[in-house]
């Protein structure tokens, strides 16, 4: 109120009719349906769903505890263990390499992030041929195995955000000062010790932002599993979004909605955790 | 403490010579200011000195040693930057003791192996170095919480740390404000007095060059015009450029002719040739005067006219802008002038400050 206050009545009329548009479409299309999420998620289906009826919490009690969502979740879990790790250290190394004052470099700096425009789909299709174990380029069988299925899934997405991290990372590395690392160079620093010590604290903000949205990239996988395996073999690649998109007919709608407000709310926890954990590590430039 | 020559050394990029043929002796404890307008190869010079830029041709030695193919690191010789180049990341106390944790220095005598310092060696060096730079109270803050004369001192700071054979420094005052600079010169130059360690400093601040240097390297086009005391290239520039590249405002150079009578004829004024000219000058040859502001003086009688375009009047003194036939001249007078813009003035020069240079090669003549 106070903060309504400092301004004058036009000026908050104003202000009001601005944002009307967009608080419009984020009301019609995020939070509202939001909402109805978790009411649906309180409702349980009766006769394969020919009728609902509501059981307040007990369905969120039950599912969130399910083998079925703790599953999906574990799944969700390491396709992220798979591509975060992988895309950050990938991202860094490559960026590094373009990143330096060679003729020609511009068209390297392009290929290494043209993946960012390919999509999924189209991504993991290509995946699909590569390792298809009787015309692939790579003969593997990972696709049947239990045991590689999701480093198999993870592939195109590693592949694919590459092209993401390493345009992030080397507008960081472009913003680091020359004059530093010469510094660096004349105190000592060898060429790893300088990435390490200097260059990587100095674009920490920019890992930290890559770091965050990988994560949150990686919990929302969907379209790679659902073309390179359809959640095979065995379910053994069923991650969340999998299974939510499973449930997404009438006899389960309800569960489905409770493990969509359940991955909201591990998405929030990991990303507030790598906050709390990580904000005090990052350096931020004044 | 070392010395750093430099021995016909250049650097080219592609087809562009950023220092051409660089001869340069620079003395063991010198305060040497490289000084030029920006592109003309001194801060090129310096870092080649410090090993971030490699050198295409000649030697380059810091004490004995050539130092051409040694890597940046092992020519111990530390450097201060134009934005300070701090680590943002470290505080103050890092910031300064970073090069001891890392570098091996020869603290056991000129024979045994260079080592690194211990933890209590270090703190020693870290903390005379903050008491010698007024830095005690700042140790644990991060460079984002100084003011820049603090940042700069810290640069300073890790630098003087090491001990190292040359302090090499890249316009280190120019992102101070005017007061600051001017503090910070008498300080730089008491640090200097104080550690007796050889400083190559490049500025295009003439002003900096005059008030600190030893001797003052000028160079232009990547080639060194003058090398000399700052009083010497004050009072004898070797060259055109060097006359008006020194001073403020800079020297008049009018193109003038030699005459009958032991003079130079500028249009209608006539200038006396300097006393002791080696050089015989034929009636009719062609040649630059040369004359500064303030050694130009009211005559009524005088040899020389001055029309009068602009009078700006600074307190202690004033100049007086106008022509000399159809080249610019500009005359310093101590007080308040009267003179009337538009009309002429009657001046004279004392023939001991007549600069001649030759018309063609704009070298002095002797």
């Amino acid at each position: 109120m106070r903060l309504l206050r400092r301004y004058s009545g036009r000026e908050t009329a104003l202000a009001a009719l601005l944002l009307a548009p967009s608080i419009a479409v984020f009301v019609a299309f995020f939070y509202r349906p939001f909402l109805n999420l978790i009411y649906w998620g309180t409702f349980e289906a009766r006769r394969n769903g020919a009728y609902h009826e509501s059981v307040g919490l007990a369905q969120y009690r039950e599912q969130l505890a399910s083998d079925e969502f703790r599953e999906g979740l574990w799944h969700s879990v390491q396709f992220v263990l798979y591509t975060v790790p992988a895309g950050l250290v990938l991202g860094v190394l490559l960026a590094v390499a373009a990143h330096r004052r060679l003729k020609g470099i511009k068209v390297f700096q392009a290929i290494f992030s043209s993946t960012l425009a390919s999509s999924t789909a189209v991504t993991s299709v290509i995946f699909l041929f590569l390792l298809n174990p009787v015309i692939g380029v790579i003969q593997v069988n990972w696709l049947n195995d239990r045991g590689m299925a999701m480093f198999a899934v993870a592939l195109p997405s590693i592949w694919q955000n590459l092209g993401l991290s390493f345009v992030i990372v080397l507008a960081g590395l472009q913003a680091v000062p020359d004059e530093v690392i010469e510094a660096a160079t004349l105190d000592g620093y060898g060429p790893v010790r300088r990435l390490l010590r200097i260059t990587l604290p100095l674009i920490s903000p920019v890992l930290m932002f890559l770091l965050v949205v990988l994560v949150i990239f990686g919990l929302q996988a969907f379209a790679q599993v659902d073309i390179i395996t359809k959640g095979g073999p065995v379910g053994a690649t069923e991650t969340l979004v999998f299974k939510i998109n499973r449930r997404n007919r009438p006899d389960n709608i309800g569960i489905g909605a409770v493990y969509s407000v359940g991955l909201f709310a591990v998405t929030l926890v990991v990303t507030a955790l790598q906050f709390t954990l990580l904000e005090r590590r990052v350096h931020y430039a004044n | 403490m070392a010395s750093v020559t430099f021995e016909d050394v250049s650097k080219r990029y592609d087809d562009v010579v950023a220092v051409d043929g660089l001869d340069l002796a620079i003395g063991d404890g010198e305060f040497m200011v490289l000084l030029g307008p920006s592109g003309c190869g001194k801060t090129t010079a310096l870092r080649m000195v410090a090993g971030l830029e490699e050198i295409t041709a000649g030697t380059l030695r810091i004490g004995d040693r050539v130092v051409n193919d040694v890597e940046p690191a092992k020519r111990d010789v530390s450097m201060v930057f134009q934005s300070y180049a701090l680590y943002p990341h470290m505080t103050v106390q890092r910031n300064i003791e970073s090069p001891l944790l890392i570098r091996r220095y020869p603290v056991d005598g000129p024979d045994a192996p260079p080592r690194k310092l211990t933890r209590a060696e270090r703190q020693a060096r870290v903390d005379e170095a903050a008491r010698v730079l007024d830095l005690e109270p700042y140790m644990a803050r991060k460079p984002a919480a100084l003011s820049g004369g603090q940042r700069q001192r810290v640069a300073l700071a890790r630098a003087f740390v090491g001990r190292p054979l040359a302090f090499l420094m890249d316009e280190p005052l120019s992102n101070l404000d005017a007061k600051l600079r001017a503090q910070t010169r008498l300080e730089l130059v008491d640090l200097h007095r104080r550690v007796e360690t050889t400083v190559v400093y490049v500025t295009h601040d003439q002003v900096e060059a005059m008030t600190m240097a030893d001797r003052i390297a000028v160079m232009e086009a990547g080639r060194l015009q003058q090398v000399a005391t700052p009083q010497q290239v004050y009072e004898a520039p070797a060259n055109l450029f060097v006359a008006q590249f020194i001073g403020t405002p800079p020297m008049n150079t009018l193109p003038g002719t030699v005459a009958a009578g032991g003079v130079v004829e500028v249009g209608e004024s006539r200038f006396p040739l300097p006393p002791g000219l080696s050089t015989r000058l034929e009636d009719g040859r062609p040649v630059v005067v040369g004359v500064r502001p303030e050694h130009l003086a009211l005559d009524p009688a005088g040899p020389i006219t001055q029309k009068v375009r602009a009078v700006e009047w600074l307190g202690h003194e004033c100049l007086v802008f106008g022509e000399m036939g159809p080249s610019p001249v500009v005359m310093r007078q101590v007080g308040m002038a009267p003179h009337e813009v538009g009309g002429e003035i009657r001046l004279g020069v004392d023939p001991a400050n007549v600069h001649l240079f030759d018309a063609e090669t704009t070298e002095r003549l002797p």
